[in-house]
């Protein structure tokens, strides 16, 4: 156990340089955008003297060196700025929208995986049969078809013909109040305040965007799931545990399975952190209001506070996404870790 | 106990229908010991997956009964047959630890399969389960329940599987190639251990093995199969000693042996001649205090221990050792493929240590060291042709191009036995001797002075083996190489070898003229090793 904690404190201390990195780069990349901030938002009839007061204000006008130091101070003190959009600090934006893309995509990829895995495990084991060519026409048309049309299809389908689905404006019908916030997830915020009435609300309005996104990420889930799966069936300990009469399902879960979880894991955290940066279409389709959409906005702007802001945040969570999937190795196969 | 009539077991392949079991019969009786004797391709692992319903996805018994204790196996329910599995029949397989689910701890394994077959209760599993390790002779059972298979020697993994096999005390135990993998001294451990716990439990088993050596010192009676046939059955003392079917004894003669040359290997109609090489006085290779150390996890380990030795030019030097012993780390320090810790290898004089290996491959002295690889199949790139893989060294290090290229390739296909239209094919295409013939081909293609040899017959079948080692001969006599030969097999050495060195925890615990530490050994190790490698006995001549 001392083993493994000590690898575990390795990877966070491998992670400090790479976010040093993405301070610099992030920082550097926002001044390398074409624009000026400053006569943005001057407005068209500003004259020169105002878009000068503005750049002021702002700090552009010293040197780019002076305004990384200035840049690192603030973000040692917490403070990422504000943004020119919203007028909000970007630490506020992010707490309100990051947590609502969060939730989007761990919704579409639990149930991604509620399909792609199981999928994958049968195709594996009927290899060459319906079932088989049935994952791979699934996943092959799951993936072909681009998010934003997928969500169209879905919203014309089960809102506009069945009227199932809720209208897609949102986390939240206007009819219901947002949870208190705790977490920021509407679905645990509602649950916690015991307000079912919302939570089913929330899950309603959740349902189709997180299955377009799950549509989109079965393929590479249940392809790896079978790969991984072939490969563990024909594996010489899985002879010796029927040799031994271990029951199918032993043999299935017990053994093969565990064997495949290592590559699963590892094309689970890939998928996670393309949704996340990728499901910006979703949102502008679902009008969701997450983080994708907002970077988005900011770019077109040239905010570079909320940009700077944004890029920061997906870093250090890919960093520890990163450091989930490692300890999800370790924990899975004793090996690693060790050497 | 166990009797098998007409048995045939045919897989279903892109290219057809493959007979890989083609109507055979044999018994096994309670307490004795039946071998299968075959090469590659002879249908024996098949006939044990057969009768034990495992056979892989597009096999199919086709005709014959197999009956054991009076129930069909064979129309059995699955059902039934995962009961029959592990308590009444069980198998152990050839590489141990591929064989262990690596990511289980090995006590788990055991425990598995002691609940399924309801010999324990969740609540005794565990004493049960270091029981049945105790039962196999493992020493610490209790820390070892907790080990993970990565963690344990080839034949500590080979014990546990043994553990699982026998954990829920079968009557009829199946042994696919048990020691195949494992060391010497190992290999003997483990088949004492197991001729004693079938002693002890009266249990029935059957041996399925290409060693004849070790068929004839651990069963009661023997069959030979090739081709899905059984070409032979017997006593295995009147077996090998008198074989009647041609088949059996052209495996008898490859077999290596005390008091065979290297030509007996070969069928008698084909032997030649015996060519005799020419050992010069004057040292080829001479290698001196090498050291090889390698960061640990706990502490630095010496692979190899400041050892001394030389090959004169023309003489072939056996390195002999188990696995451990430092030997292939010597072979890659000679062949600069490795960097040593300090020490000096003096090629013709040169020192070539001091030539870092990275930039080895553009020294003058490239073209004169050459290796034959322990795998033919692994040592060849999957997309290349034979004829690539032997122009190769031809290109790169000679700069040889084009239709001068093309004739020496054929030049050295002639020389190694590769017929020409062979010359074209990829590796997959190609049979296990005729990838070995490629790489040593490719080895002599730029006429070293010096060959090592890494076990290069290791993965083959006797009868190819002989016929290796005798085209080993053949190259040199005509070419004068010498030849540094790393092997465990001390047959083997003793066919080819002028000297030997002996390894043993990175020192060389043994040298001298072959015959002389072969007949008589003055170090307690080479006599160890020397005991535990089984004896096939003689063939009467024919």
């Amino acid at each position: 156990m001392a083993a493994r904690s000590k690898m575990i404190l390795g990877r966070v201390a491998q992670a400090i340089p790479v976010v040093m990195g993405v301070v610099v780069i992030s920082f550097l990349l926002t001044r390398a955008l074409p624009g000026d901030p400053a006569a943005y938002f001057a407005g068209p009839a500003a004259d020169e003297a105002s878009i000068a007061e503005i750049r002021e204000t702002l700090g552009l006008d010293k040197p780019l060196v002076q305004q990384f130091f200035y840049y690192v101070g603030d973000l040692i003190r917490g403070d990422l700025g504000t943004s020119l959009t919203t007028g909000q600090t970007v630490l506020t934006d992010l707490g309100a929208r990051l947590p609502a893309s969060l939730e989007l995509t761990l919704a579409a990829l639990l149930l991604s995986c509620a399909i792609a895995i199981p999928l994958g495990v049968l195709a594996a084991t009927r290899p060459g049969t319906w079932v088989d060519h049935l994952c791979r026409v699934l996943v092959t048309a799951g993936v072909s078809m681009p998010t934003f049309f997928t969500g169209i299809l879905l919203i014309y389908i089960f809102y506009y013909l069945a009227g199932l689905a809720p209208s897609p404006l949102g986390r939240l019908d206007f009819i219901y109040l947002s949870p208190p916030h705790v977490t920021g997830f509407y679905l645990i915020d509602a649950a916690l305040a015991g307000d079912w009435e919302t939570w089913l609300g929330a899950l309603k309005q959740l349902v189709l965007p997180a299955t377009t996104l799950a549509l989109f990420t079965l393929a590479p889930i249940a392809r790896m799931t079978r790969a991984a799966m072939l490969s563990a069936l024909s594996s010489d300990f899985i002879r010796t545990a029927r040799a031994a009469g271990l029951s199918d399902g032993k043999v299935l879960f017990g053994y093969a399975f565990r064997n495949a979880l290592l590559p699963v894991v590892t094309t689970l955290g890939m998928v996670f952190s393309f949704t996340l940066g990728a499901n910006v279409l979703v949102e502008k389709v679902f009008a969701w209001p997450g983080i994708g959409s907002y970077a988005v906005e900011a770019l077109v702007v040239s905010d570079y506070a909320a940009v700077q802001g944004f890029v920061l945040a997906m870093a250090l969570l890919f960093v520890a996404l990163n450091l989930v999937i490692d300890i999800a190795y370790a924990l899975i196969d004793p090996r690693i870790g060790l050497n | 106990m166990l009797s098998i009539k007409d048995l045939s077991v045919a897989f279903k392949t892109r290219k057809g229908e493959v007979n890989a079991v083609r109507g055979i019969s044999l018994d096994v009786a309670k307490g004795k010991t039946l071998g299968i004797v075959g090469e590659s391709g002879s249908g024996k692992s098949v006939t044990s997956y057969a009768l034990m319903r495992i056979l892989d996805a597009g096999g199919e018994i086709r005709t014959g009964e197999v009956v054991y204790g009076g129930i069909d196996l064979r129309a059995a329910s699955e059902r039934d047959m995962r009961d029959i599995r592990g308590r009444e029949i069980s198998m152990i397989f050839q590489n141990p630890r591929a064989a262990l689910n690596p990511i289980r701890r090995v006590g788990h394994q055991v425990e598995d399969v002691l609940i399924r077959h309801a010999q324990a209760t969740r609540q005794d599993a565990k004493a049960k389960a270091i029981a049945a390790l105790e039962a196999v002779k493992i020493n610490d059972a209790v820390a070892r329940y907790d080990a993970y298979p990565f963690e344990l020697s080839g034949g500590m993994c080979q014990r546990i599987v043994i553990a699982i096999a026998l954990a829920c005390k079968p009557q009829l135990l199946i042994a696919d190639e048990p020691t195949t993998g494992l060391d010497i001294t190992t290999q003997k451990a483990v088949m004492d251990l197991v001729g004693e716990l079938a002693r002890e439990r009266g249990m029935g088993m059957i041996l399925i093995t290409h060693d004849l050596g070790l068929a004839s010192q651990y069963c009661d009676r023997i069959v030979v199969m090739k081709d899905g046939l059984i070409v032979e059955e017997g006593d295995p003392q009147k077996l090998f000693t008198d074989p009647q079917h041609a088949y059996t004894r052209k495996l008898v003669d490859a077999t290596p042996r005390v008091g065979a040359s290297i030509r007996n290997l070969l069928p008698p109609e084909t032997r030649t001649a015996e060519p005799a090489h020419k050992v010069h006085d004057r040292p080829l290779l001479e290698v001196r205090d090498l050291v090889k150390t390698y960061p640990g996890k706990s502490g630095p380990v010496q692979a190899v221990k400041s050892i001394s030795f030389q090959i004169k030019s023309g003489q072939s030097l056996g390195l002999v050792g188990e696995s451990g012993s430092g030997k292939s780390t010597t072979s890659e320090m000679v062949v600069r493929l490795q960097d040593p810790t300090s020490g000096n290898i003096l090629f013709d004089g040169q020192d070539i240590a001091a030539t870092p290996s990275a930039r080895f491959m553009r020294h003058p002295m490239r073209g004169e060291i050459q290796m034959v690889f322990q795998d033919a199949t692994d040592s060849l790139n999957p997309r290349g042709t034979a004829a690539s893989a032997i122009a190769e060294p031809l290109a790169r290090i000679a700069r040889m191009r084009g239709s001068k290229l093309n004739a020496r390739v054929a030049e050295l296909a002639e020389l190694v036995g590769l017929p020409q239209p062979l010359l074209s094919r990829f590796p997959h295409q190609l049979s296990g001797g005729q990838k070995a013939r490629v790489g040593i081909a490719r080895a002599i293609a730029l006429e070293p002075k010096l060959l090592i040899l890494d076990e290069p017959t290791a993965a083959l079948d006797v009868s190819i083996q002989a016929i290796v080692l005798n085209l080993l001969v053949d190259l040199r006599a005509q070419m004068g190489m010498s030849y540094l030969f790393v092997s465990h097999d001390l047959n083997v050495v003793r066919l080819l070898c002028d000297e030997v060195l002996v390894m043993k925890h990175g020192e060389i615990v043994d040298r001298g003229p072959t015959a002389a530490v072969m007949n008589n050994p003055s170090h307690e190790y080479t006599r160890s090793l020397i005991e535990a490698a089984p004896q096939p006995p003689n063939p009467v001549a024919a």
